[in-house]
């Protein structure tokens, strides 16, 4: 498999999970001294650091599922993911950025287009498969409505 | 203007029209907005240099703030004095002066307009009549007050200083918030399905925190058992609420109750660790200003948070994530990670986020009934638990003085 192909089967698998509501599975995709971070283009631009969502761990990651499940409170709702094809930036250190679109239906059957974004994203080979050592979440806008809760 | 649904019972009863109908929302524009308050522009660090230039609003009115060649601040409503577009179009730039895109129409940094575009006309043809005079048409500015780096303006004449209208432990609070140079770390926007004033009132709202927002009680980050309080100051406009570092392990106000789940702990709790930055052993404290200001210390977060109405049942909740521009690495990425706490995704404030949609689809279709705030009284003095609605009833104390309800 071509690089490109294997990191889109990636963030095939890693949206699958997220959408399926299968949310214990999501920090897997990331090493354990990682960085996943939730930012817009205008942030990065900015140079502001700060994202709405920021951990440097996959236990963090896990204790945000563990919050999601048993501590905050938010309407049912489900995402779909729609991920592009991931564009490589550098084969050697494994950065690629991917775009997507994240379609959020709230359990009363509402529908809107919630995020438009990408990826970039630094990638290492890990017991064989590929993972997330940083997957920064550099999203359109800087509006979002109402809350994220689910994992973008 | 005309009553709006039945009060009664003093402060604590809120007729839910006061939320749903239009009517109110332009009133309020004239009446609260540009009346005899100081609303939050944005930071003084935001425009440091001469022609530096933010776009913000004041209700639902688009103003800018700008630093002029003096080094004063000054601010005007975001209008051109020709056809009404929008002067600056961008969330913030440097300029020398503003020109309208539409026709041309120039204006100085203070929102004077200077010179109207083909005012002469054109080979002798058109222009504007001998009776036009440009000194005639004058922008509509606001006058500025700073405290502690933070910049507010008002279109009255009549309010009172700014110091004097936030009160004693609001400014006490924001000069300890501000004691080093703020430096802003973040902005995000999260739009809220709901009335401006639920949003107000959820700020001012100590009673809900560590029952709607479970992650603070599971995890034992704020209890109303732990110390602290609220203050209110004497025209209700503002407050400020305290909860200090715990003293005790465990307390029993809260068995049987969806928010105790003593089974949960943290894989990484690196999360919440923190300094005692101010040596005063805060661990929560959240103000407000009325109408459109509120500002978080947690732990180590920073955050302010400027609401916008944008309809009678939208409200943009504008986040500015604050550091101090001397942070080491080491208490930056604190904030950072502290920050999950806050903001649209937050776990102590993401359900803030849907709660007023909540009142809003629930009281739908109850235009004769009313919204209850006994807890703690009836009262807006400042009180010593935060078990109370004293600061929400202070907000109604305001509002319904300027509105005349």
């Amino acid at each position: 498999m071509t690089l490109v192909s294997r990191i889109a089967a990636l963030n095939a698998e890693y949206a699958a999970a997220i959408d399926d509501d299968r949310l214990e599975e999501w920090p897997a995709f990331f090493v354990e001294d990682c960085l996943y971070k939730i930012t817009s283009a205008d942030n990065l631009r900015d140079g502001n650091e700060a994202g709405i969502v920021f951990a440097d761990s996959r236990a963090m990651l896990a204790d945000r599922v563990l919050a999601l499940r048993r501590a905050n409170i938010y309407e049912r709702q489900t995402y779909r993911h729609i991920i592009s094809t991931p564009r490589v930036i550098d084969a050697g250190g494994i950065i690629a950025e991917t775009p997507f679109l994240v379609v959020r239906t709230m359990r009363d059957g509402r529908m809107d287009l919630f995020v438009a974004g990408r990826y970039r994203d630094r990638l290492v080979v890990d017991a064989g498969g590929l993972r997330l050592a940083e997957r920064l979440v550099i999203c359109d806008s800087s509006h979002f409505d109402t809350l994220v809760a689910i994992p973008l | 203007m005309d009553q709006v649904g039945q009060w009664t019972h003093g402060l604590t009863r809120v007729p839910f029209p006061v939320y749903q109908d239009p009517a109110v929302l332009d009133q309020e524009q004239r009446l609260v907005f540009e009346g005899p308050v100081w609303n939050y522009l944005c930071l003084e660090t935001d425009i440091p240099g001469h022609g530096d230039w933010r776009t913000t609003f004041v209700g639902r009115m688009p103003v800018v703030v700008v630093r002029t060649e003096t080094g004063k601040i000054a601010g005007f409503e975001n209008r051109c004095l020709h056809r009404g577009a929008l002067i600056c179009l961008d969330n913030a730039g440097n300029s020398k002066n503003f020109t309208c895109v539409y026709h041309a129409w120039r204006y100085d940094l203070s929102g004077t307009l200077k010179s109207v575009a083909f005012g002469k006309g054109v080979n002798g043809r058109g222009g504007m009549p001998d009776s036009f005079r440009i000194g005639d048409h004058v922008t509509r500015t606001l006058r500025i007050e700073c405290f502690s780096g933070l910049v507010f303006g008002t279109f009255s004449d009549a309010v009172v200083d700014l110091e004097t209208f936030i009160g004693p432990e609001v400014a006490a609070a924001l000069r300890l918030t501000a004691s080093r140079p703020l430096k802003v770390i973040g902005r995000f926007t999260e739009v809220l399905p709901n009335n401006w004033k639920l949003y107000a009132e959820n700020v001012r709202d100590t009673y809900h925190a560590s029952l709607l927002h479970v992650f603070f009680a599971t995890f034992r980050i704020n209890r109303l058992s732990q110390g602290g309080g609220v203050s209110v100051s004497d025209s209700g406009a503002c407050h400020v609420s305290t909860t200090l570092a715990p003293t005790q392990d465990t307390d029993s106000a809260y068995a049987g109750m969806r928010s105790v789940d003593d089974g949960l702990h943290l894989s990484d709790p690196s999360m919440l660790d923190a300094e005692d930055e101010h040596g005063d052993r805060v661990r929560q404290q959240i103000l407000s200003v009325f109408p459109n200001f509120a500002m978080q210390r947690t732990y180590n977060v920073m955050a302010i948070r400027q609401f916008v109405p944008r309809g009678v049942d939208k409200t943009d909740l504008n986040w500015i994530y604050l550091g101090y521009a001397d942070d080491t690495p080491g208490l930056r990425r604190r904030r950072l990670k502290q920050l999950n706490l806050a903001g649209p995704a937050g776990f102590v404030s993401m359900e803030d986020g849907c709660i007023g949609n909540f009142v809003e689809r629930g009281a739908v279709a109850a235009p004769h009934g009313v919204s209850l705030l006994e807890m703690g009284g009836g009262g807006t003095e400042s009180q010593d638990t935060r078990a109370t609605e004293t600061a929400i009833r202070g907000f109604w104390k305001m509002w319904r003085g300027m509105m005349g309800q």
